[in-house]
C-alpha cells in the first residue's frame, strides 16, 4: 500500500453512465486525496451525511440516546436548544424567566406552524411532556428530564407557568433534551397535565413515528421515508419559522464502521461523515478535497479507583485494598502521562484533562491541577508501604470511546512503569458494562458527557454518594463516599441564582479531583470530516444537524 | 419420501427449542441489556421503570414461560431496542442477507467449478497452480481486511464502484431487491466478491480434489478407453461424481454464508440481517437474537432438507430414511 | 458401480513409507522447511526476537507507530516498525505467531477429533442415531460464531483457552457433516460388507476400514479449517472479542492495523497479514500433499 502519485480516474461507473460527464483528471500527492469532486453549487440541493451509529427508533420520545436526539433536532424542536457551545438559546420559546424559586415562566414563539400546517401551541408543549412517561418498552425514557416539572398552566395558548417541586436552576437545561410532538396529530388536545399521570384514551406508539405517520414535527427538515439499516430521508420545510436550511433533501446513512465511513467519503458516497477515526485525521488534513471541523467534546474519559473492602481486581496486598490509602491514589494519578496519551493514542485529536469538563464549560475551575511525576510516584507508593508495588486488572471497554482500549494498554504501560503490574481486560460494552455495574473491576476507564453541559452533572453521577432520592452517584461504581462533597452538591443544586451556582461548583470540583477516585484523562475532541466546499459549526454536544451545513461561500 | 420429510420436520422442531432454551440462558448470562441501553443519566428510580418496562424485573425462568407463551402465539417478542417486532424487524431484513448470500454463492459456484476441474484435470500445469495458490489466499485472508483492501481498490482509488450501502431497490412481490437496478447491481459487486472469496477457495479445492479422485477411477478410465469425447467424459461422467462433496458443502455454506455474513455486512454498511443480529448481541438485544436465530434454524433445516433430497438423486446409492424410500 | 480393492499391506512400516511419498515433492518439502522454521521461531520466541510484547514494562507509547528501520528509545532498530503501543512489529509479530498458530492447531484437531468420531457414528449406526446427530449438527452449525464467542466469553471471561474453546465449538460440524457425507458412500461400499461379514468389531471396521478411507475429503477440509481457525480469531479480534489486547495474535495486530489501512501506516497490518498469509501457504503446501500421499486411490 505504498502512497504514489496516482491519477484520478473518472468517478463511479453507474455516475458515468448516468450522466455521461467524465471528471477531468486531477493529480493527486496521495490515493486518499482521490476525492469525489466538489460538490458544484447545482448540486448542492442534496446532502448525504455518514452517521456513525443509527437511531433506535425515529420517536422522538423512545430513548433518550445521542443519535436519537441527533435525528429528532431535525424535525422536533425543543422550548430551549442549545448553540454549538451549548449555550442556551431560545428555540420554540422566545424567552423565559425564573418567576420565584419554584416558578418559571415560559412566552413561546408565535406563528410556528407543525408540518401539517397546523399552529404550535402551548397544549402541544402539555401532551408532549405528558407523552413521555407513556411511551411503551422504552429502554431510557426522557422523564429522567421532565420528573421535576410538578405543574404546567397555560393562561393563553402561548404562555407556560411551569412549576417546580423544590428550587430547579436546571429546569431550562432539561427543558431542551426532548421534542415537542404535535397533539392534534396524536388526538391529544383534551389531554391535561397531572403529576400523577395524565389521562388519555390511548398514546401514540413508536412504530407510528417510524412509519411516518406521526413524524409531525416543527423542525427545518420534514420526515419523508426510513428504511431501517439503510437510510432516512428528510425533506427541506419550506414553512419554517427560523433560517431556511440550504439543502432540499437531506440523507443519513449509518455507517457503523470507521474505516468505511472515511472510505464512504473519499469515494464520494456521502458529503460528509461524523467521527472519523483519529489517526485517519492527519491524512484528511491533508487530503485537498476534504476539511475537517472539530469541537471540544463535553465528554471526559477517566479512570475510576474503586475503594471497596476487598478490591474485585488487584492482586499482592494480602486481600486488602491498597487504594484506600490516597496516597496509592495519588500515585496512580501521578503516573499517568496525559500528554503522552493525547499525543500518541489520539494523534493529538484529544485535550489533556484536569478535571470533569474543559475551559469555558460552567463550573470548570481554572485553579485545579493534575501533574505527572514517576518518580513522586514510585516514592509515594513506598510510602504507602507498597515499596514493590502490587497486581492490578484494569477494565476497559473496547468499542465505546474513541480508542479506548489502546487508552487502557498505555495506562496500563504507565501503572507497570511504577511497579504497579497492570493487565487490561477489555470487553465489548455489554460485558463490560455489566460487569462494571456489579462492581467487578478495582479500577475501570469510562467516559462522561456532561449533557447538560455543566459541571453538576459529573460531580453528581460519578463521585457524590450513592443516594436513591438524590439522584446522586448513580454512576459511582468506587463505593468513594465523602458526606461533605455530598453538602456542597446539596448546596449548589438549590441555588438558583447562575453565578453563585458556579462558585459553589468550582470549590466541589477541586475537593473531587483532588480526591483521585475519579482520575481525569482527557477530553475527547468530537470531528467531522466533510468535502471540501462544505462547512459546518462543529458542536460540543456532537450532534451533526444538517440545518448547520452550508456550502462555503 | 413424506414421512422422511416429517421425521425431518419432527426432529427439527426438538431443535428449536432446544435452541431457544441455550439463546435465551446465554444472554441472560451476558448481562443486564438496561446497562447497556439506559442513559447514564438516569437515576435509580428511571433504571428501576425502565427494566419493568422491558418485563426484565422478573426471575428468567418466568421471562421465559412468558416467551415461550406468546411464542406459541406466533409473537417473538418486542425488541429492547427498537421497541418493535423482534420478528419483524428480522424478516424485513432477510432480503438484503438472501440476496447477498445468493449472489455469493453464485460468484462461489459459477467461478469455483470450472477452475476446480481445471485445475484437477491438469494438477501440474502452471494455471493448476496458480489457481491452487491462489484459492489459498482467498481462504487465508482474514475478510474484513480483504474487504476494506476491495473498498480501497474499488471505491477509493480507482472510483469505479460505491464503499458500501444498498444504492437504489426496485420492488419485486413488495420486497426490494438491489439487483434490479444498475445503481443497486453496482453496489451489490463488491460485498457480493468478499462474501464469495472463501466459499470460492473451497469450492475450487473440493471440485479440484474431487476431479483427481475421479478421474483415477476405473469406470472413467473406460469411458475414456471407450473413446467418448473428453467433453462429454468431464461433463457427464466428472462432473456428476464430484458434485456430492460439492453440494453438502455448499449446501451448509449458503447458510453458513448468510450466518456469517456479519463482518461483510458491517465493513460494506449493508443493512442485512447480519448487521442487525452484530448490533443487537451488542446490545444485548434478546428478543431480536432469537428471532434471527429461530429465522436462521428454519433456513438451515429447509436447505439441509434440500440438500439430502438432491444427495439422493444424485448418488442412487444413498437411500433416504427407514429404507423405503 | 465402481469396485474398489483393498490394499494389499505394504512391506515397510507406513511412516517411512510416508515420508518417502511426501520428499517426492519439492514445494511440499519446501512449504514443510518454512513450517518448521515457523514453528521453530514460534516456539523460541523469546531467544529469538528483541523484546517481549506482551511485557509492558518493556513497552514505550513515546516508541509508537514508528516506520520500519526507525532507530527506538531501546537502542535497537526496529526493522519492522511500532504498532500504537511502541511494541516492536517483529517481536510482536513471532509471538503473535505463537498465540495465533497454538489457537488455530489445538482449536482444529479438538474440533476434528470430536466431528470425527460423532460423523463416523452417526453414519455407521444410521437411522436414529444418524438422525439425532445430524440435528445436532444442524443446531450447532445455525449457531453463528460470533454469538457463540460472545456467549463463552461472557460465561468465562478472555483469554486463549476461551478462543480455541469457542473455535472447536464452531467447527467440529463441519467435520461430523463431511465425514458422514463420505462414510454414507463408503459403508454401502463391497469392502465394508466383506467386513462385516467377517464378523470383525465395529470400532476396527469404524478406525482401520472406514476411517482411512474416508480421510482425504477430511484432510482438505482440515487444511482449510486451520487457516479458517486463525482467519477467524481475527474477525473475532476485529469485532472486539478474541484474545486478551495486551497479548496480540497475528489476527489481534491485523485486526487494530486494519484501523491504519487508510491513515498509510501501512506496516502495522501488512507485515502480520504477510506473515498469516506465509504460514497458511506453508500450512497447505504440507496439507495438500499429505492428502495425496494418505489417499490409498491416488497411490501407484
Amino acid at each position: 500500500m505504498a502512497l504514489r502519485d496516482r491519477h484520478w480516474r473518472d468517478r463511479r461507473l453507474a455516475d458515468v453512465l448516468r450522466s455521461g460527464i467524465v471528471k477531468p483528471l486531477l493529480p493527486a500527492a496521495a490515493c486518499l486525496a482521490l476525492l469525489a469532486a466538489a460538490p458544484t453549487p447545482s448540486q448542492a440541493a442534496t446532502l448525504t451525511v455518514g452517521t456513525s451509529a443509527e437511531p433506535s427508533a425515529l420517536d422522538p420520545h423512545y430513548h433518550n440516546l445521542g443519535p436519537n436526539t441527533r435525528a429528532r433536532k431535525h424535525v422536533f424542536e425543543s422550548l430551549v436548544s442549545m448553540d454549538a457551545k451549548m449555550r442556551l438559546q431560545p428555540e420554540l420559546a422566545e424567552s423565559w424567566r425564573a418567576v420565584d424559586e419554584t416558578t418559571w415562566e415560559f412566552k413561546l414563539r408565535k406563528g410556528v406552524k407543525f408540518h401539517d400546517g397546523t399552529e404550535f401551541t402551548a397544549q402541544d408543549f402539555i401532551y408532549s411532556v405528558c407523552r413521555i412517561p407513556n411511551v411503551a418498552n422504552s429502554p431510557s425514557s426522557f422523564t429522567v428530564y421532565t420528573k421535576g416539572i410538578a405543574g404546567i398552566e397555560a393562561p393563553d395558548p402561548h404562555t407556560l407557568i411551569i412549576k417546580t417541586g423544590k428550587p430547579y436552576p436546571l429546569l431550562p437545561v432539561e427543558l431542551s433534551t426532548f421534542g415537542i410532538i404535535s397533539a392534534k396529530a396524536a388526538g391529544g388536545e383534551a389531554v391535561t397535565f397531572d403529576k400523577a399521570g395524565c389521562k388519555a384514551d390511548s398514546w401514540p406508539t413508536t412504530q407510528a413515528f417510524n412509519d411516518g405517520s406521526l413524524m409531525i414535527g416543527t423542525g427545518p427538515f420534514k420526515h419523508k421515508s426510513y428504511t431501517k439499516g439503510d437510510r432516512q430521508v428528510l425533506e427541506r420545510n419550506p414553512d419554517y419559522w427560523g433560517p431556511q436550511a440550504a439543502w432540499d433533501t437531506v440523507v443519513f446513512r449509518p455507517i457503523t464502521s470507521d474505516g468505511p465511513r472515511v472510505a464512504a467519503l473519499l469515494a464520494g458516497d456521502v458529503d460528509i461523515i461524523e467521527s472519523p477515526p483519529v489517526q485517519d485525521i492527519e491524512r484528511l488534513k491533508s487530503a485537498p478535497n476534504a476539511s475537517l471541523a472539530q469541537a471540544q467534546s463535553n465528554r471526559v474519559i477517566y479512570l475510576a479507583l474503586g475503594v471497596q473492602d476487598t478490591p474485585p481486581t488487584i492482586t499482592g496486598t494480602d486481600g486488602k485494598n491498597p487504594l484506600k490509602d490516597p496516597k496509592v491514589r495519588k500515585a496512580l494519578s501521578l503516573a499517568v502521562d496525559r500528554d503522552a496519551i493525547v499525543k500518541r493514542i489520539m494523534m493529538g485529536v484529544a485535550e489533556p484533562a484536569n478535571q470533569y469538563l474543559p475551559a469555558g464549560f460552567y463550573g470548570n475551575n481554572p485553579e485545579v491541577t493534575v501533574a505527572t511525576d514517576a518518580n513522586k510516584a514510585k516514592q509515594l507508593l513506598a510510602e504507602a508501604g507498597y515499596p514493590k508495588g502490587f497486581q492490578l486488572t484494569l477494565g476497559t471497554p473496547n468499542d465505546r470511546y474513541i480508542n479506548d482500549d489502546k487508552v487502557a494498554q498505555a495506562v496500563a504501560q504507565m501503572f507497570t512503569r511504577i511497579g504497579v503490574q497492570t493487565q487490561v481486560d477489555a470487553t465489548t460494552a455489554n460485558v463490560f458494562f455489566s460487569k462494571r455495574n456489579k462492581q467487578e473491576y478495582s479500577v475501570f476507564l469510562a467516559g462522561w458527557g456532561a449533557d447538560s453541559g455543566e459541571m453538576s452533572s459529573p460531580l453528581k453521577a460519578l463521585i457524590a454518594t450513592p443516594i436513591k432520592e438524590k439522584g446522586y452517584g448513580t454512576t459511582n461504581y468506587t463505593s468513594y463516599s465523602d458526606p461533605e462533597l455530598d453538602g456542597m452538591l446539596d448546596t449548589a443544586l438549590a441555588t438558583v441564582d447562575d453565578a453563585k451556582r458556579e462558585k459553589l461548583l468550582q470549590a466541589a470540583v477541586k475537593r473531587a479531583v483532588d480526591a483521585d477516585i475519579i482520575i481525569p484523562l482527557h477530553y475527547e475532541v468530537t470531528v467531522w470530516a466533510m468535502k471540501k466546499g462544505l462547512s459546518y459549526e462543529p458542536r460540543a454536544d456532537q450532534y451533526t444537524l444538517a440545518q448547520k451545513v452550508t456550502p462555503a461561500k | 419420501m413424506l414421512v422422511f420429510i416429517l421425521r425431518r420436520l419432527a426432529q427439527s422442531a426438538v431443535v428449536v427449542m432446544a435452541m431457544s432454551v441455550l439463546v435465551f440462558a446465554g444472554i441472560f448470562a451476558i448481562g443486564n441489556p438496561i446497562d447497556v441501553l439506559i442513559s447514564p443519566e438516569a437515576d435509580e428510580f428511571e433504571r428501576a421503570a425502565a427494566i419493568a418496562r422491558l418485563g426484565l424485573d422478573k426471575p428468567m425462568h418466568e421471562q421465559f414461560i412468558r416467551f415461550v407463551d406468546s411464542a406459541l402465539g406466533g409473537d417473538l417478542g418486542t425488541s429492547f431496542v427498537h421497541g418493535v417486532p423482534a420478528l419483524g424487524l428480522v424478516l424485513q431484513r432477510f432480503p438484503a442477507t438472501l440476496e447477498l448470500a445468493l449472489c455469493a454463492m453464485l460468484v462461489a459456484v459459477v467461478l469455483g467449478i470450472p477452475l476446480g476441474l481445471w485445475a484437477g484435470l491438469k494438477p501440474d500445469s502452471l494455471a493448476g497452480r496458480v489457481i491452487m495458490t491462489g484459492s489459498i489466499l482467498g481462504f487465508s485472508l482474514p475478510t474484513f481486511w480483504v474487504g476494506m483492501m476491495l473498498i480501497m481498490a474499488f471505491a477509493v482509488t480507482l472510483g469505479w464502484l460505491p464503499a458500501g450501502g444498498r444504492g437504489e431497490t426496485a420492488s419485486l412481490f413488495g420486497v426490494p431487491w438491489s439487483f434490479l437496478t444498475a445503481d443497486g447491481l453496482t453496489h451489490l459487486i463488491l460485498p457480493a466478491v468478499n462474501l464469495a472469496l472463501f466459499k470460492l477457495s473451497l469450492v475450487i479445492r473440493l471440485a479440484r480434489a474431487g476431479t483427481r479422485e475421479v478421474a483415477l477411477q476405473d469406470y472413467v478410465k473406460f469411458a475414456r478407453a471407450k473413446g467418448l469425447a473428453p467433453s462429454r467424459v468431464v461433463g457427464v461422467h466428472i462432473l456428476k461424481n464430484i458434485m456430492i462433496p460439492v453440494v453438502t458443502v455448499l449446501g451448509l455454506e449458503l447458510g453458513s454464508v448468510i450466518a456469517f455474513s456479519v463482518v461483510t455486512e458491517s465493513v460494506f454498511a449493508w443493512p442485512g440481517m447480519g448487521k442487525l443480529l452484530i448490533d443487537s448481541i451488542l446490545q444485548l438485544d434478546r428478543p431480536v437474537v432469537i428471532a434471527y436465530l429461530l429465522v436462521t434454524v428454519l433456513l438451515f433445516v429447509v436447505i439441509n432438507l434440500i440438500v439430502d433430497l438432491v444427495y439422493s438423486l444424485l448418488d442412487p446409492r444413498i437411500r433416504l430414511g427407514g429404507g423405503r424410500a | 458401480m465402481s469396485t474398489v480393492m483393498a490394499k494389499a499391506p505394504a512391506v515397510e512400516t507406513p511412516f517411512l513409507r510416508l515420508a518417502r511419498d511426501f520428499a517426492r515433492s519439492r514445494t511440499a518439502l519446501a512449504g514443510l522447511a518454512v513450517l518448521v522454521l515457523i514453528v521453530l521461531a514460534a516456539l523460541l520466541a523469546r531467544w529469538v526476537v528483541p523484546q517481549d510484547p506482551y511485557d509492558l514494562a518493556q513497552l514505550d507509547i513515546l516508541d509508537s507507530m514508528l516506520a520500519p528501520g526507525s532507530l527506538g528509545g531501546g537502542g535497537w532498530t526496529y526493522w519492522l516498525g511500532t504498532d500504537d503501543q511502541g511494541r516492536d512489529m517483529l517481536s510482536a509479530i513471532v509471538f503473535g505467531l505463537r498465540t495465533s498458530l497454538l489457537v488455530g492447531v489445538v482449536a482444529t484437531l479438538i474440533a476434528l477429533a470430536v466431528g470425527v468420531a460423532v460423523g463416523l457414528l452417526a453414519a455407521y449406526a444410521g437411522d436414529r442415531v444418524d438422525g439425532l446427530v445430524m440435528r445436532l449438527v444442524d443446531i450447532q452449525l445455525s449457531f453463528p460464531a460470533i454469538l457463540i464467542a460472545l456467549i463463552l466469553l461472557a460465561l468465562l471471561g478472555k483469554g486463549v483457552d476461551k478462543v480455541i474453546v469457542a473455535l472447536a465449538a464452531v467447527q467440529w460440524a463441519y467435520y461430523a457433516r463431511t465425514i458422514r457425507g463420505s462414510a454414507l458412500v463408503e459403508r454401502r461400499k463391497e469392502y465394508i460388507e466383506a467386513a462385516q461379514c467377517l464378523a470383525l468389531p465395529h470400532g476396527r471396521i469404524m478406525m482401520r476400514h472406514l476411517l482411512p478411507n474416508c480421510l482425504p475429503p477430511l484432510i482438505v477440509v482440515a487444511t482449510v479449517q486451520v487457516a479458517h481457525a486463525i482467519a477467524l480469531e481475527a474477525t473475532l479480534s476485529f469485532l472486539g472479542v478474541g484474545v486478551p489486547v495486551t497479548q496480540p495474535s497475528l489476527g489481534m495486530l491485523i485486526a487494530s492495523g486494519y484501523q491504519y489501512m487508510l491513515s498509510g501506516d501501512y506496516w502495522v497490518s501488512l507485515f502480520p497479514g504477510l506473515a498469516l498469509l506465509v504460514t497458511i501457504v506453508a500450512i497447505n503446501l504440507v496439507g495438500d500433499r499429505l492428502r495425496d500421499v494418505l489417499n490409498p486411490r491416488l497411490n501407484h
